[in-house]
């Protein structure tokens, strides 16, 4: 059994840094459409919050999973998720593939600054034409002496606005389909680059997102991660890192998300009761603890596979499938038992309500998870030849 | 299938409606989403052209027509997704109380300006600490001599802002055992000394909608502003209930019935993994779904429509409706949403705007959770 005890530590640390540095900004960010992920992740980084789990040669702390864990947990219950999302980007999804495949080289101008919040990260997969469908990315990077010119655009960039580079997957070939593809670490103040205006949307509004266009922008031959062709296989291990974050911190933003809703259900007076004297409220949040609960123990299992290094895909799949619907879940009930302050812009069931939609369609939507856990469980060969 | 309750006359009245949201409406509902209001000559418009109470009786300005023309006017307004366009709440939630229950002076002082749109109406039920448990209302007012002196906090209130006319409901009896038997309905002018508008409050959806809240400070109004009998307002209140959520219905219907549409064009025109997503089984059932749900919704809401219109009380069967059709509307939108991907989730897209201002109809006329209750009292539990 995985067991957290030993971290109380570091736990409280985490905790106080959510509860000092981000929840009492919050609002403004979210009025703002942006936070601060420059001054940020400088304090995160000065903490060592930023490479727990990554090589102390650069910086990083060179810990377990299970502080890893910790970390997660504690930043999912920040009161604003967009800030989460744009944190977890630069921890877990735009530096994984460089720290386990990168150059010496390249780890030292990129990964470094990271792991020490100097420089802000972002991840380039999604296209305007192409998202889940990854094998349909149209950025193309062609060399050219000791350079990539890339052309194309990236859609739904988070930290997109102000990201110092982009982890991008780039077309490099047109051999077979998997081995098309390179990750590239581009920065986002070449020539070339075009960064559009913050996109408005339904929720994570503490988090900038934007599209970026590329018009031959020259990124040196040596800020490709690994190996030429390799990188659609490095992004599907970043997209199980990326998976298993955004599901931990989900999770614990629905634990908080149902204690502050408990908290409303007490004190609000119905028909001359509480509400939560209502059996209907009571069994409601029971039904929704006990799904929190399975699903806690469900991701303490992927991660004592991720530590034992087992191969974790399907569960982490199913994982991010299950979180994602029961984050909505929990949205929903937790607002109806708002009632009309649920509605209301300022209540923090209404925010949450609207981050969490995103959880069923970021990172690989519901039905991507599907076909993933469909073909890992043999029901499916390749989607392609598939109603 | 093709709706049988309307008539050509009916017909033409839609086309009439349409043509004016088109024209009036339609350009504008980005901007009066950022806004957070829609103009008031909106309802001068809408009034000269016959859209507003269209039921009130010739005596008083309006042209006594049946119950249908507003089912229009509601379908309508809901399906351009202009819900600043608060017709329905107008006609047909408030300006009833007056030609219900009000007096003979009152109807034609009242009235007509409705039917014009120079009076634009609210109604001031919910408080900070009570919305769909009436009894805890604590708004009271007292007689002083030939004025009644009002005093307290509603909240929610739609038109907030706009509005020129508001019913508001008041305790008029501390000791009424049960409590609701203590309270009353008032017609009170908004710019009456003491009144005073709130903020404006930022929802999660329906953004081109007035909400707000409104203050009664020791506001008086003659005694003739007393809305029929006091001590009647509840039961005037639950009286009315069956058309506030049959128009709610009417509207999470319709808002439903919007979704579909542009989510199949999408679904055709969006390729992954070679073919278009509506190539795609799960698409497919998920719109077949859908499209039950909608036929389903439609079905019994136009079965309601046409019992409602003959008079007959189907209070409970309306109480279903509301739940089962404003939950159906957010299924439907949440599906319709899934399909459109990370774009569904960007506010350009209408499908977003549709998720957001669906979120509140399980809340509003009447939690669903409230629903239920009346359901199951109608059933003897």
């Amino acid at each position: 059994m995985l067991s957290l005890d030993s971290l109380d530590d570091f736990r409280s640390l985490v905790r106080r840094f959510v509860v000092g540095e981000i929840d009492p900004f919050v609002d403004t960010w979210e009025a703002a459409g942006i936070f601060p992920a420059h001054s940020l992740l400088k304090k995160m980084g000065a903490l060592g919050l930023l490479g727990i789990g990554y090589d102390p040669t650069y910086g990083g702390q060179g810990l377990d999973i299970r502080h890893d864990l910790v970390f997660l947990e504690e930043l999912g219950r920040a009161k604003s998720a967009g800030v989460t999302l744009g944190i977890t980007v630069q921890t877990h999804m735009a530096t994984p593939a460089l720290h386990r495949h990168g150059s010496a080289a390249l780890k030292e101008e990129y990964l470094r600054p990271a792991i020490a919040g100097e420089l802000v990260g972002a991840i380039g997969v999604t296209e305007p034409g192409a998202g889940s469908d990854v094998y349909a990315l149209r950025t193309r990077a062609i060399r050219d002496g000791d350079f990539y010119r890339i052309s194309g655009a990236k859609m739904f960039i988070t930290n997109g606005t102000q990201a110092d580079f982009m982890t991008t997957l780039v077309q490099t070939s047109d051999g077979p389909s998997h081995d098309r593809y390179s990750l590239l670490i581009v920065p986002t103040r070449l020539p070339g680059v075009t960064i559009s205006a913050p996109l408005r949307k339904l929720g994570m509004r503490a988090s900038d997102t934007a599209e970026i266009v590329f018009d031959r922008v020259a990124v040196p031959i040596s800020n490709r991660i690994g190996e030429e062709g390799a990188g659609f296989r490095y992004q599907m291990e970043q997209f199980q890192i990326e998976r298993f974050a955004g599901s931990v911190t989900c999770l614990t933003a629905c634990d908080e998300m149902l204690r502050d809703t408990i908290g409303y259900v007490r004190q609000r007076i119905v028909f001359g009761k509480p509400l939560i004297n209502k059996q209907v409220i009571r069994h409601r949040l029971v039904d929704l603890l006990t799904e929190i609960e399975c699903c806690r123990q469900l991701l303490y299992s992927c991660a004592e596979r991720i530590m034992q290094r087992c191969d974790a895909l399907r569960e982490v799949s199913m994982a991010k499938l299950k979180i994602g619907q029961l984050a909505r879940q929990v949205g929903d009930e937790c607002l109806q038992m708002h009632g009309g302050y649920g509605y209301m812009e300022e209540y923090r069931v209404s925010r949450f309500f609207r981050d969490m939609r995103l959880t069923s369609i970021g990172g690989g939507a519901d039905e991507v998870m599907r076909e993933i856990i469909a073909k890992i469980s043999g029901l499916a060969g390749a989607t392609r030849d598939n109603d | 299938m093709d709706r049988t309750l309307f008539s050509s006359e009916h017909r033409a009245f839609r086309d009439a409606v349409c043509r004016f949201l088109e024209e009036e409406a339609v350009p504008f509902i980005e901007k009066w989403d950022r806004e957070g209001a829609v103009p008031r000559e909106m309802w001068r418009k809408a009034g000269q052209l016959g859209f507003l109470c269209p039921w009130v009786e010739e005596a008083y300005g309006g042209v006594g027509a049946d119950f249908l023309y507003s089912v229009i006017v509601i379908e309508e307004t809901s399906r351009i997704r202009a819900s600043g366009l608060t017709f329905g709440l107008h006609s047909d939630i408030v300006a009833p109380y007056i030609g219900n229950y009000g007096t003979e002076a009152q109807k034609k002082t009242w009235l007509p300006r409705c039917v014009t749109g120079e009076a634009i109406l609210a109604v001031a039920m919910t408080e900070p600490g009570t919305g769909s448990d009436l009894a805890g209302i604590k708004t009271n007012a007292y007689c002083d001599g030939d004025e009644w002196v009002i005093s307290g906090t509603k909240t929610f209130i739609t038109n907030g802002n706009i509005c020129d006319l508001v019913i508001v409901a008041a305790r008029t009896d501390l000791n009424a055992e049960p409590a609701y038997n203590g309270l009353s309905l008032f017609i009170v002018e908004a710019d009456r000394p003491g009144v005073s508008r709130g903020r404006k409050l930022e929802k999660m959806g329906l953004r081109s909608q007035d909400t707000g809240e409104l203050a009664f400070d020791q506001v008086r109004v003659p005694g003739a502003q007393l809305l029929g009998e006091p001590g009647m307002g509840f039961f005037y209140l639950v009286q009315k209930l069956q058309q506030e959520r049959l128009v709610c219905a009417i509207a999470a219907q319709a808002a439903a019935e919007a979704c579909l549409a542009p989510t199949i064009a999408y679904c055709k025109q969006r390729v992954a993994f070679g073919k278009p997503i509506s190539a795609f089984q799960n698409t497919k059932f998920q719109l077949a779904e859908v499209a039950t749900e909608l036929e389903l919704g439609r079905t019994f809401v136009d079965r309601l429509i046409q019992a409602h219109t003959l008079g007959q009380e189907i209070e409970s069967e309306t109480s279903m409706a509301k739940w089962w059709v404003t939950e159906m509307l957010n299924r439907v939108a949440d599906k319709c949403l899934q399909l459109h991907g990370g774009y569904g989730y960007m506010m350009e897209y209408d499908i977003c705007k549709r998720y957001m201002d669906a979120r509140v109809f399980p809340i509003f006329a009447g939690s669903n959770e409230i629903m239920k209750v009346i359901i199951s009292k109608r059933m003897g539990l």
